[in-house]
């Protein structure tokens, strides 16, 4: 497997991604009524083992593991939809599961609108405040006048 | 030996009952929240996912919670936990140079590109108690500064460049796991290093400093320390392609160390490599020195008979769940052993008295 060179492919990696990585609460709020679907795959909690690699750069090895927790539902229309979340929320996987599947029907642009943006935007700005306090911490170095300068 | 006994029963049950109590404390005192935990405990949450080898926040405040605090019990149930849980799969090896950062520090090299972010340190604190903290109240809101959009790259990328420090190739030889194989030895790097990313934090430290005082020396500087979070990228096979699930706070040390050459390599810097689950520097930085060590077979350096060199004793030891199960379980039962160690003693002195008493 390969990371997806397809316009299509990548958009979905992407907001299966958004998905995942959103606050399990947030995401509720964001989507509380859900359609009619069919669970081919009842969510189930396990682990993935997170690996790194030796000096950044080199050999993997494997790190520890994390909790995870995945969903596959299919919606009356047919459409699949599949969900691996960071955590142990089986709300959460469902409803990711869910989104996925109603991003593959003709109501995407409103998901898209009501659900991934607001999503994508609060991840984006949780990660611009840790930025910018991490860069007021910054070191600006400066010399002390020596003496053969003066 | 080990015989089956019975008996104790009520005994247990109550001793665990007191033992709800007695975790609960002063009643008058209002109760811990496991969020709470997780928020405002967070450096020993992060300790108990490193140690327990499992990354999940709530869990691991839950497990200090029920332990009372004690974060070896908490690790015992986490891994106990962790045992029951299918594993999905395993992820792609995190970037921890795509990594953003919350700290960001290096000791051998003042300007670089990215720069010195010290992020929320202890350092350069007094080490005098806050009595203020005593008191409830939210603290003044950290500053912030505009963010410059660059890069943050390895430090020890700089030096690679001219080939002054050892070169660490990218190559995709499948890791070894611990949880899955008995160890064996000697171990490969990539198992060495599993095994101490879960090792006790003390021990690591020990270690660490004992290669400091000059128990297997490797001088080491640190290149890099960064904490901050990184991606967890997936292969989900009902996709057929790669997908980040989600995002976990690491620390990683890079140490270089002195390096006179070999037969084989020429003088240059090598290095030593520290990641760990959370923000823990110290673990981070122990690991790194005890993984550089480890390695003067690999180096062709001397083996001086050093702990910190010595990979069966390192490997055998630093899981604090196997040595605190061994070393607890001599407080259980052994009435049967003792019973014949006892008959074994009153006879070798029953023997000696008669010896004596012929002989006089």
């Amino acid at each position: 497997m390969s990371t997806p060179s397809h316009p299509e492919t990548a958009a979905r990696r992407d907001w299966i991604s958004a998905l995942a990585k959103a606050r399990p609460e947030r995401l509720a709020a964001l989507m509380p009524d859900l359609p009619a679907h069919e669970m081919l795959r009842a969510p189930e909690i396990g682990t993935i083992m997170v690996q790194g690699r030796i000096s950044g750069t080199g050999a993997p090895f494997n790190l520890g593991e994390m909790t995870v927790t995945r969903c596959s539902v299919q919606l009356a229309g047919g459409a699949v939809g599949h969900a691996c979340v960071q955590g142990r929320d089986k709300a959460h996987a469902t409803r990711a599961a869910i989104a996925d599947a109603l991003m593959q029907t003709d109501i995407a642009p409103r998901i898209e609108a009501e659900v991934l943006t607001p999503l994508r935007a609060e991840a984006a700005s949780t990660r611009a405040t840790r930025s910018a306090k991490a860069a007021a911490t910054r070191v600006e170095f400066f010399t002390m006048l020596r003496g053969e300068d003066a | 030996m080990y015989v089956a006994v019975k008996g104790g029963e009520r005994a247990i049950d109550a001793a665990h009952a007191w033992l709800a109590e007695e975790r609960r404390g002063d009643p008058a005192v209002p109760e811990l929240t496991v969020a709470q935990i997780r928020e405002q405990m967070t450096l020993a949450v992060n300790r108990v996912m490193a140690e327990g080898s499992l990354y999940d926040p709530d869990l691991a405040a839950l497990a200090i919670k029920q332990a009372r605090g004690d974060l070896i019990e908490a690790v015992f149930l986490i891994r106990a936990y962790r045992t029951t849980l299918p594993r999905f799969g395993q992820s792609r090896p995190v970037d921890t140079a795509a990594m953003a950062v919350d700290r960001r520090i290096s000791a051998t090299f003042k300007d670089l590109p990215g720069g010195q972010v010290l992020g929320p340190t202890f350092d350069y604190t007094h080490r005098l108690l806050d009595f203020a903290l005593a008191a409830e109240g939210a603290p003044p809101p950290a500053p912030k500064a505009p963010v410059r959009d660059e890069p943050v790259p390895h430090v020890t990328a700089l030096l690679d460049r001219d080939g002054l420090i050892e070169d660490q190739p990218t190559d995709d030889t499948p890791a070894p796991d611990l949880t899955r194989q008995p160890l064996e030895l000697p171990a490969s790097r990539a198992l060495r290093l599993q095994a101490l990313a879960r090792a006790d934090e003390g021990f690591a430290l020990s270690l660490a400093y004992s290669t400091q005082r000059g128990y297997g020396r490797t001088h080491a500087f640190v290149g890099e320390l960064r904490i901050g979070r990184v991606a967890v990228e997936v292969d989900l096979p009902e996709l057929g392609f790669a997908v980040e699930i989600g995002e976990i706070e690491l620390t990683e040390c890079d140490t270089v160390n002195q390096f006179k050459g070999s037969k084989t390599e020429p003088p240059q810097f090598t290095r030593g490599y520290g990641l760990v689950m959370g923000q823990s520097e110290r673990k981070a930085i122990s690991m790194s020195l005890v993984d550089r060590a480890l390695r003067w077979h690999e180096l062709g350096e001397d083996f001086t008979g050093a702990p910190a060199q010595d990979e069966e004793f390192v490997l055998s030891h630093c899981d604090n769940i196997q040595a605190t199960g061994f070393l607890e379980h001599i407080k259980l039962p052994h009435y049967v052993d003792f019973q014949a160690e006892l008959e074994l003693v009153r006879r070798i002195r029953r023997e000696a008295t008669q010896i004596r008493e012929a002989a006089e």
